[in-house]
């Protein structure tokens, strides 16, 4: 009781502060928190006619239908299979790349190439799916064009789901890694100079200041950028999916994710019972690969743990 | 020791002269093809294929878009509007709240980031968000269910939150309270004006985020007034190939001669322009205001 009163006190003299603070909070409690409620979904027979809780409860059968697809262990290596994939090569890229920058002379040639690097990221996705079909559809696509002049064979792309892999990778770096090496060179900027003039007295060379000094010093934005990709490590780029993908079931072995799956079930087979199951399932999954992945990392050093 | 000193120099700009210049071209190579093939005739691409320069100059994909020009400005419009309101919104109440989230004297601000981080970490999955935004929020149809599933991200308030606490002294808040300033004020005249960097970002991260969104038509909007224009371009894009697969199957060239290579590229210009002529007035401020900091603090 007295707490609660200590807290009462507290909002009271903040009170402009926390009330700039709600319409944020009620947002993300309506967006975020409330529709955890509807996991309950997942274990009823969903009926578009009736309220949630008077639908009928049907346990773990949504859970069965799922299992028993088949599909989930393939969903899941993919899903976390790609994430971690982008997860470490657009941090090493961007590093790499906005260490380079950092060091470039010429405000022009500088403020040039900075935005030609991050030109991919205004691209949206639809236009990303043109490109893709320019670059690789069978009778005028670059790669064909371009392989016919050499002397050589057209080849289907799109019959060749193992490729994809490549394609998929590329082009998530292609139109990210822009967005976050312009944080990491917004990092580089903040770093003071004093650092690298102690260091060039000291006879170190530019490899050894940028190794030794500017890479260590982004020790915190990439924390703080792989804190939000783990996060989200379970779901992720979806549009990305969809949009060179498609529904081209040909590809799906090694394309398809947990994202792109839910996203079928529920606007193209109208499976509502799968989505669901499959949604909690991502969720749950997802949470707990983070909560171990967390608890591990604090026992071995405590500094690293994301929260 | 000087002489080595300039030969690592010289190594060490070369790779990233290299490094620079082919990212940039591999960066612009895709749009290059796309310009080139939005001002070449139909007939050029289909025989020789995609080129940096157009091989048959000519502009009938941009004649036939403007033919018609009904549905893609009524596109342009909900676009430019639901990008325009979303973007003003979401802005206001993310500075609102990475302002209150930074101030040292609001003793929850580290319990509230937690709780808006979280969000990121567990969810309902997509079923129970659709449930919410058609069911409970009955927003199919509307704009607002273009407008409010964008309107914030966790991320983006802990951007500005950082911004915000780099760029404004805890002083000068200080001083201000102590000449009798309410919070609200504070935030009004003194915090905004000094965060125009961080607010020109994070403004440009959702004005992009709202314009290339074509995910929320496909999900809540079956009225084809109200799609976006990423939406209405992945319509024409689908129906086209669907035409032209339609014409190659049955070996007849279609009748009215729709140049559907030239066409889509030429909207897909058509498409992005705009949201581009929006960098050159962000770029001053662009690197200065990603500071970024942690969940906690």
């Amino acid at each position: 009781m007295l707490k609660k009163k200590g807290v009462l006190r507290e909002l009271y003299t903040n009170r402009i502060l926390f009330l700039m603070l709600v319409p944020t909070l009620l947002y993300f409690l309506i967006n975020n928190y409330l529709p955890m409620i509807g996991i309950y979904y997942a274990f009823v027979q969903f009926d578009f006619n009736t309220s949630l809780f008077q639908m009928d409860f049907v346990g773990l059968k949504n859970f069965e239908f799922l299992w028993k697809s088949g599909k989930l262990t393939e969903l899941t290596i993919n899903t976390v299979g790609y994430n971690v994939a982008f997860i470490l090569l657009v941090n090493f890229l961007s590093i790499a790349v906005a260490v380079l920058l950092s060091e470039v002379k010429g405000k022009w040639f500088k403020k040039i190439t900075q935005s030609a690097l991050f030109l991919p990221y205004f691209v949206s996705f639809v236009i990303l799916s043109v490109i893709v079909f320019n670059l690789f559809n069978y009778e005028q696509g670059v790669l064909n064009t371009v392989l016919q002049q050499l002397g050589g064979e057209p080849v289907d792309v799109y019959s060749k789901p193992k490729l994809w892999i490549v394609f998929i990778i590329l082009f998530f770096l292609w139109k990210n890694f822009g967005y976050s090496m312009v944080i990491y060179l917004a990092s580089i900027t903040g770093i003071s100079e004093e650092y690298y003039e102690a260091a060039k007295i000291d006879g170190a060379n530019i490899f050894e200041r940028a190794w030794h000094i500017t890479v260590p010093m982004l020790k915190n934005t990439f924390a703080i950028l792989l804190l939000f990709a783990l996060g989200s490590i379970m779901k992720g780029q979806f549009d990305l999916f969809y949009q060179m993908v498609g529904n081209n079931g040909l590809l799906f072995s090694t394309t398809d994710i947990l994202d792109t799956y839910v996203y079928r079930s529920l606007r193209v087979t109208f499976d509502m019972g799968m989505a669901t199951a499959a949604g909690v399932y991502q969720s749950i999954f997802g949470f707990t690969l983070i909560m171990v992945v967390n608890t591990i990392i604090r026992k071995i050093n405590k500094d690293y743990a994301l929260f | 020791m000087k002489i080595r000193e300039d030969g690592a120099t010289k190594w060490f700009r070369l790779i990233a002269y290299t490094v620079v210049i082919v990212g940039s071209i591999l960066c612009i190579l895709p749009f290059i093809l796309i310009v080139s093939a939005s001002l070449s005739s139909n007939a050029s691409i289909l025989q020789n294929g995609y080129s940096i320069f157009p091989t048959d100059f000519s502009l009938e994909g941009y004649k036939v878009i403007f033919q018609v020009p009904d549905e893609l400005f009524r596109a342009y419009g909900v676009t430019t509007f639901v990008t325009i309101v979303g973007t003003s919104l979401g802005l206001l109440l993310m500075t609102m709240a990475g302002y209150v989230l930074q101030r040292k004297d609001f003793k929850y601000r580290n319990l509230f980031s937690f709780l808006i981080y979280f969000t990121t970490l567990f969810g309902g999955g997509l079923v129970p968000y659709y449930m919410l935004i058609t069911n409970y929020l009955d927003f199919t149809n509307k704009m607002s269910a273009l407008i409010w599933p964008s309107l914030m991200t966790p991320f983006l308030i802990i951007l500005m939150r950082s911004f915000i606490s780099s760029a404004v002294p805890d002083e000068v808040v200080e001083s201000a309270k102590i000449d009798g300033a309410n919070d609200f004020l504070i935030y009004y005249r003194i915090v905004l004006p000094l965060a125009i960097p961080g607010l020109a970002t994070v403004g440009l991260f959702l004005a992009l985020h709202y314009w290339n969104d074509w995910f929320s038509s496909a999900m809540y909007i079956n009225d084809a007034a109200n799609y976006q224009l990423q939406f209405y371009l992945y319509n024409i894009i689908n129906t086209s190939a669907f035409l032209s697969n339609i014409g190659a199957g049955a070996g007849i060239v279609l009748a009215d001669g729709v140049p559907t290579e030239s066409m889509k590229m030429a909207m897909a210009i058509v498409v992005t322009g705009p949201i581009l002529l929006l960098y050159p007035f962000i770029q001053r401020y662009f690197v200065k205001g990603l500071t970024i900091g942690a969940v906690k603090g």
